[in-house]
């Protein structure tokens, strides 16, 4: 149970240091992506086609924030993460073709995502369900938005974040996963609850 | 007489108190579970939970970016003229905050996948109606979170197995939600009545303050021996693991049919955001869930 600060670009060796239970707080660039936007990006890739920024060692985030444009210059106001199993039928080709490191979101993801994670080398960093002020404070400038044409909240939206966090590493690349973990140990205790319950 | 514009203008007040602010029993309720956590991953995630409150508090910021779908209850004095337009003013209330606050847009048609960008659509907001004696009008908002309410079950049970089969219910549909609703979160459960009464009793009970313990005092126990139970899996915080899984778990019930056992469960996330006011004849308002300057 360690807490790292990490700045992006991030290392394959850097993240494969991490363990499930430590904290990171990010800072550098990280971008956000929610379904549409896993899919366009892996669409582009499979076409031959450049993203418009090199997503190497950086960090992406289950997020659909809620923006405002003011002084022609974008803020966030509200960025909590979104549920991440959404994107499960995406993350592990989005790993392994664009070598993010950090995978930020809530709920945690499955097997497919826990294997590529293990493969290529990247953690799953839960941040907390609803914080969304929180994340915005640490967002600290709105680099660019990309693919607008998904609306605001599926578009890409490329943060410049100072201490983003915590991040509690729920899935390692050493093939751990707390949230099932700890979803097993509920399961397991189950015919004990029933009994306490008088069952 | 009251006038169509206060009731609008209450209301977007209300929406913006809910979304912005707390009420004080639910930031009680995260507070204790903060200092009773024994895990460091659990205390981190209630610790995070505090900041972001404080924060959306001090800068009147939305406390989470999904600010619901929203649903109105109000309790119309019978006296009361013009009850036949408020429902145009919470509609219009509900336009003016989405932009002045701001809402996410939260209304999407279920077959064409629209998103009105207004919060309003056919039966959106939800407007829940109660006809009392006198001259007053109650407004209660209640934006209700999508990932909390995937989770929500009704189970049609069967009435043998009675109170155990309720238990076995909750406990089963705490466990398959895992980490999904946000918790810690609440409860709220109803049996009888039949699959839509149940329903609506379940969410109803999400209107009651945290610290107001059951009037019935075995339906107390139960709710205690259930905030126990569900507590005791372990799931936590943000379902990282940790005591506090539940902050608390409220019943209530409507007579059943013979044949039938239907129990409600309508699971609120942390963010168990909700506002009241009460206006008067003479225009007077007062504010019954949050203090109001």
């Amino acid at each position: 149970m360690t807490t790292y600060p990490l700045r992006t670009p991030i290392s394959e060796k850097d993240v494969r240091k991490l363990v499930v239970n430590d904290t990171i707080y990010l800072t550098g660039t990280i971008v956000t992506a929610r379904d549409s936007a896993h899919k366009k990006a892996l669409d582009l890739h499979k076409n031959g086609k450049q993203l418009p920024l090199n997503l190497e060692g950086l960090a992406v985030f289950h997020c659909g924030p809620i923006v405002k444009k003011e002084n022609h210059e974008w803020n966030v106001l509200a960025a909590g993460p979104t549920t991440s199993t959404r994107m499960e039928p995406f993350e592990d080709d989005f790993i392994k073709n664009f070598k993010v490191r950090v995978v930020i979101g809530k709920g945690g993801m499955g097997k497919k995502t826990v294997d590529a994670m293990k493969h290529y080398g990247a953690v799953y960093g839960a941040f907390t369900g609803g914080a969304a002020v929180l994340a915005a404070k640490a967002i600290k400038q709105v680099k660019g938005v990309e693919w607008t044409d998904l609306g605001m909240p599926e578009a890409m939206w490329i943060l410049d974040v100072e201490n983003f966090g915590p991040l509690t590493v729920a899935i390692d690349t050493h093939g751990n996963n707390l949230f099932q973990t700890i979803q097993t140990k509920a399961e397991t205790k189950k015919q004990k609850i029933y009994k306490t319950l008088g069952f | 007489m009251v006038s169509m514009q206060v009731v609008e203008n209450v209301a977007v007040k209300l929406l913006q108190l809910a979304v912005t602010e707390l009420p004080q029993d639910v930031k009680d309720a995260l507070q204790r579970a903060h200092r009773e956590e024994d895990t460091q991953v659990g205390k981190s995630q209630l610790k995070a939970i505090l900041d972001n409150i404080d924060l959306a508090e001090k800068t009147s910021a939305p406390m989470c970016q999904d600010t619901g779908v929203i649903i109105f209850y109000v309790k119309a004095g019978s006296k009361l003229d013009g009850i036949d337009k408020i429902e145009d003013a919470l509609r219009k209330a509900t336009i003016r905050a989405t932009k002045q606050v701001p809402l996410r847009p939260n209304a999407v048609n279920p077959f064409t996948q629209k998103n009105t960008s207004d919060n309003t659509g056919r039966h959106i907001p939800y407007i829940h109606w109660e006809i009392v004696p006198g001259d007053t009008l109650e407004l209660t908002v209640l934006p209700k979170g999508g990932g909390s309410e995937n989770v929500s079950a009704l189970g049609m049970l069967s009435p043998s197995q009675g109170t155990n089969a309720l238990k076995k219910f909750v406990i089963d549909t705490i466990i398959n939600a895992g980490a999904k609703p946000c918790p810690p979160t609440i409860l709220g459960i109803a049996v009888g009545g039949g699959a839509d009464i149940a329903m609506n009793l379940a969410k109803q009970t999400l209107l009651k303050p945290l610290n107001q313990p059951n009037p019935d005092p075995e339906l107390a126990k139960l709710e205690q021996e259930l905030r126990e139970a569900a507590n005791s899996t372990g799931i936590g915080p943000m379902g990282l693991g940790g005591k506090t899984t539940v902050l608390d778990v409220k019943i209530d019930y409507a007579y059943r049919h013979p044949a039938s056992y239907p129990v409600a469960i309508v699971v609120q996330c942390w963010a168990a955001r909700r506002a009241s006011a009460k206006i008067y004849s003479n225009e007077k308002i007062e504010y019954i869930s949050h203090k109001v300057n």
